[in-house]
């Protein structure tokens, strides 16, 4: 066995235990560890495949931003509770959902091997992937001449992504005044908003009567 | 590139999308169906990286790239979204949020 097929065999093992042990557990947060491991699985998947850069990233921002994030989500609203696997609520859900599973195996297995490495036998059109650190540098100048208007794209769903989390996850404004620094505050919003409400309470109604 | 190496890393990736996939579907825990999701974006990247070295083509390592962004931002208003139900429902599942069904 050649260096490669050994560290494949490894990484790809860790992959897939990951990968389960993600859909299997019934604890959160161990659910979240496992894929951290199949993250790294990944990354070192991509590092035999000369994808240093992003390797990196993966680690950088899968395993260490994500995962982190999904750990915060899940200390925060308390979900040490775990999942009653036992339960079915739907019936005949997991069967049909396993063999769906299979089902798309086989067919993304049958369209990959059928056709291969050998696409349309055409060679690059942007450019060899290289080595090592050449890697890095051919990544940024493809990503700063061909896909640049992409790359500015993403830079607006980024600030998209942000404002819209920042929009779901705020608390009331209400629930934020502390009482005892600020006496009378609520009681004052709470007039504003008992007037926009009987606004919206005179809208639906009449939405009603129509 | 090696042929026989090639085609491991695309079986890899085919058998970690059907975990993924299968895992969105059976389990009703909203964090844990949102992991399935991440794992599946995951084997679509091994995927992309393997063919990007395959036909010596950096395109697919860029596309891996616009992916992680696209995963990050999802990640971010998804678990937003999480805490906001979870905020008005506490332990609620999958099978609680059909407030939109038809």
């Amino acid at each position: 066995m050649s260096v490669e097929s050994v560290v494949f065999v490894i990484a790809g093992s860790i992959c897939i235990v990951g990968a389960l042990g993600t859909v299997l557990f019934r604890n959160p947060v161990h659910n979240a560890l496992s894929l951290v491991a199949t993250l790294f699985g990944v990354a070192v998947i991509f590092i035999a495949q000369d994808a240093h850069l992003l390797a990196a990233i993966q680690v950088i921002v899968y395993a260490g931003a994500i995962v982190v994030l999904f750990l915060f989500v899940i200390m925060l609203l308390g979900v040490d509770r775990t999942e009653k696997l036992g339960i079915d609520p739907l019936g005949g859900q997991r069967p049909l959902a396993v063999v769906a599973a299979v089902a798309l195996l086989g067919l993304s297995l049958t369209v990959l091997l059928a056709v291969g490495s050998t696409v349309t036998g055409q060679e690059a059109a942007t450019g060899d992937p290289g080595e090592g650190a050449e890697n890095i540098a051919k990544l940024g100048e493809v990503l700063f001449t061909e896909y640049v208007l992409a790359f500015e794209v993403t830079a607006v769903l980024l600030t998209i992504a942000v404002v819209g989390a920042v929009m779901f996850s705020r608390q009331r404004k209400a629930d934020l005044i502390d009482e005892e620094e600020f006496p009378g505050l609520e009681a004052l919003l709470a007039e504003t908003e008992d007037e926009t409400e009987d606004d919206t309470e005179a809208e639906s109604e009449g939405v009603e009567a129509t | 590139m090696n042929g026989g190496v090639d085609a491991a890393y695309l079986v890899l990736g085919a058998v970690l999308f059907a975990i993924g996939a299968a895992g969105l579907l059976v389990r009703r825990n909203l964090l844990v169906m949102f992991m399935c999701v991440e794992l599946m974006l995951n084997a679509v990247n091994v995927t992309f990286v393997a063919f990007a070295s395959a036909l010596g083509d950096i395109g697919g390592q860029v596309a891996v790239f616009f992916v992680l962004v696209v995963a990050a931002s999802e990640v971010v208003v998804g678990l937003a979204l999480i805490v906001a139900i979870m905020r008005r429902k506490p332990g609620a599942t999958a099978d609680d949020i059909s407030l939109m069904k038809g």
